[in-house]
């Protein structure tokens, strides 16, 4: 190992709760995960179930009130960065943990020029003279695949494509060379085609410079096309993690297996649609015991009440199957014990 | 052919000398209780075709037949309130459409009220039974659309258009705003009252994916065209316009050894903006075949095959 630390980052036992008029969303409930250097954690789930909350906390983004950290900690290379004042935040936000956001064209500003807010983050971040920064705007521009930088550096936000405005946001992300980069559903709104074009960028831009990337999604075949490890959520909690053939090949989750069944694949010709019944626990009550209880197909007494632990290690699933009293014939026919 | 696009023309003016090329020249129709799937990328004008075509946008050239008659280029108030028996529209987003003040079963029940001048409470059984229908409850009668999830809230609109009994119904992207679990679970329902209706539908989707278990044939466009039209497995296990093949191959598969031997032909370019378009393909700054051809003169879409239309010159 050539650096002290092995994970870029690594959070622990992260709690996140919203005081609204209706009630206290628990939004956030113990999640744990690691981030290896280099690498990409791809973070899966329905929405709503806390995917952007948890970076969101990470990146000092979480609007207090109503929102509260009510516990965990996240170290960046080893540093604690949560419940940080603003001052030191503002030295590792952006810098070494940058983050690009969905919907790109309400993140960046309407009135000014691609070429000028790029330029902006330099000067203020960097503290690079106009001049300079305007050279590094262009060869930004051009390694995240912007054609003719010199001109479109000149344009304004709504000449530009979404795609074209994603990978604007991805060279204003990379403007301060982080360490760290989560992207929360970079690719949602856009087609296929140019989809693959920045999941492309993305993976260049790791091996190139090493980045560690944290990738929000709820496309399993993004997962499967980017990811080295994946976390899976469901109703505030991570249900099952692993690396990504953990996930796929070994499916230790009742939740993971039915989001598999249910995301349609190009491959086969199968004509039936598979669905999981049911809808996503309420987080104003969280369930007492399993939060997939009410719609998984293996539910057992004791899952009602009493909330599983993580079973498994590197390979590890939220669910009592896995439980050395369960019965071993679910487990032999359709889930993979994590623990073996 | 229970609907019909001819020659179908939707642009927008948004500053002077600038024009949307939103719908470009779209001829299509719908057969009885057939389902069309219409796909392509966010702008491509999927939203305006459907709004266009049920004449809630007026039209800026070419014509929609409906069972035969040519229906108003403008509609007024009156032409809404006759169609709407026949033809009804789920909209795209499930929080924004429905009215926060209104129960659920208010909301429902609106067309039907309306239509027959009767009380809410004479159409109570009715409003239940399309409750059951689309899997929700009769105790979620008094409810109100924030307490649902979007899936909740999409079933709810399913049932306020399919109460009426339609003939035709335009589904815009119903499942887009929806959890991936629950997308499946949409599709699934929508399917069965199709046959269980015989209903002929429009469904709206920015992926093939999952429309192809749901449409009868599919159309795909690009920049307000129609470029590729066929049965739904033709047009997904065989495609024969570039972009539509860039599209299926490009799906990222959720199996990573899969994607780990993926073989990286990606489409370099970019989408050309729909303002002021030039009479050239519309897919030329993206195309792999690109030829000099394809610059100067658009590809019309033509039968390359039995029922399967392609806009390539090449095809
Ligand atoms: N500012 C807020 N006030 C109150 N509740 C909030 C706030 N922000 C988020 N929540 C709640 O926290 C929960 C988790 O939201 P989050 O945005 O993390 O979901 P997500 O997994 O990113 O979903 P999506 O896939 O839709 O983006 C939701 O129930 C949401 O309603
Ligand atoms: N009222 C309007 N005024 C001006 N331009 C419009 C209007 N409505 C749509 N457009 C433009 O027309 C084009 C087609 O838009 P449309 O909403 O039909 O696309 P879509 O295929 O439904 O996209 P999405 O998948 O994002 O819903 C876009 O360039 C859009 O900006
Ligand atoms: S703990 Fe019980 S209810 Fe929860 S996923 Fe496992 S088997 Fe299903
Ligand atoms: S007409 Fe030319 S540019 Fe257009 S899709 Fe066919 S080959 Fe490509
Ligand atoms: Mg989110
Ligand atoms: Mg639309």
């Amino acid at each position: 190992m050539t650096s002290v630390n092995q994970y870029a980052l690594e959070v622990n036992n992260l709690a996140v709760e919203f005081t609204t008029y209706g009630g206290t969303v628990k939004a956030v409930r113990d999640v744990s995960f690691k981030l290896r250097k280099g690498t990409t954690l791809a973070i899966v789930g329905e929405s709503g179930c806390g995917k952007s909350v948890t970076v969101q906390s990470l990146m000092g983004l979480i609007p207090m009130p109503p929102g509260k950290i009510t516990s965990g900690s996240a170290l960046l290379d080893g540093e604690e960065i949560l419940g940080l004042k603003t001052e030191r935040l503002n030295q590792y936000r952006g810098k070494r943990l940058g983050m690009i956001f969905q919907d790109a064209m309400s993140a960046l500003n309407p009135t000014m020029t691609i070429g000028n807010q790029i330029a902006e983050t330099l000067i203020v971040h960097r503290a690079m003279d106009k001049k300079t920064a305007w050279v590094e705007v262009l060869e930004l521009l051009a390694l995240t695949q912007i054609s003719e930088p010199a001109r479109r550096a000149r344009q304004y936000p709504f000449e530009f494509s979404g795609g074209m405005l994603q990978r604007v946001m991805i060279a204003m992300s990379l403007a301060c060379k982080p360490d760290v980069l989560i992207a929360d559903e970079p690719t949602t709104a856009l087609d296929v085609t140019i989809q693959a074009q920045i999941l492309n960028l993305l993976r260049n831009l790791q091996e190139k410079q090493g980045l560690s990337i944290i990738l929000i999604t709820h496309d399993l075949g993004v997962v499967a096309r980017m990811a080295h490890d994946v976390a899976v959520m469901y109703a505030g909690q991570i249900v099952e993690t692993g690396s990504v053939d953990d996930i796929f090949y070994r499916s230790s989750h009742p939740y993971t297996v039915g989001l598999k069944e249910a995301m349609p694949s190009n491959k086969t010709v199968e004509q039936e649609l598979r669905v999981i019944a049911g809808s996503p626990p309420d987080l104003f009550a969280p369930p007492e015991g399993c939060g997939f209880y009410a719609r998984c197909m293996y539910a057992m007494k004791v899952c009602e009440k009493n909330s599983p632990p993580i079973f498994g290690n590197h390979h590890g699933a939220r669910c009592w199957l896995h439980h050395a009293n369960a019965p071993a014939h679910i487990l032999q026919q359709s889930l993979k014990d994590p623990t073996n | 052919m229970i609907i019909e696009a001819k020659q179908l023309r939707k642009y927008f003016t948004i500053a002077k000398g600038q024009i949307v090329h939103a719908v470009d020249d779209v001829s299509v129709g719908i057969q009885e209780h057939e389902v069309l799937g219409l796909v392509g990328e966010s702008g491509s004008g999927k939203t305006t075709f459907g709004k266009t075509l049920i004449g809630l946008h007026d039209k800026t050239a070419g014509e929609v037949i409906y069972k035969g008659r040519v229906l108003p280029a403008h509609y007024k108030a009156e032409d809404f309130k006759n169609q709407a028996r026949e033809i009804q529209i789920i909209f795209q987003d499930p929080y924004s459409s429905l009215n926060p003040r209104m129960t659920i079963g208010e909301i429902i029940a609106e067309g039907i009220v309306i239509r027959d001048q009767c009380s809410l409470a004479s159409v109570r059984d009715r409003v239940v039974y399309w409750l059951e229908r689309v899997g929700l409850h009769s105790d979620h009668l008094s409810r109100y659309p924030h307490e649902f999830s979007g899936g909740q809230r999409q079933r709810v609109g399913i049932a306020r258009a399919l109460i009426v009994e339609p003939k035709l119904l335009v589904c815009d992207e119903p499942i887009s705003a929806l959890d991936v679990s629950v997308q499946a679970q949409v599709v699934k329902l929508l399917d069965e009252l199709k046959s269980s209706m015989g209903l002929s539908m429009l469904f709206i989707a920015h992926d093939l994916s999952m429309v192809r278990y749901i449409s009868d044939r599919m159309a795909v466009m690009y920049l307000g065209s129609l470029i590729e039209l066929g049965s739904a497995d033709a047009v997904y296990f065989a495609p024969k316009h570039p972009y539509t093949q860039l599209l299926v191959k490009s799906n990222p598969e959720p199996d990573p050894e899969y994607e780990r031997q993926r073989s990286d032909a990606l489409i370099q370019g970019e989408i050309l903006s729909p303002i002021n378009l030039k009479p050239s393909c519309r897919f030329a700054g993206r195309c792999p075949l690109v030829q000099a051809r394809c610059l100067e003169e658009r590809p019309l879409l033509r039968e390359v095959a039995p029922g399967h239309l392609v806009a390539c010159h090449l095809v």
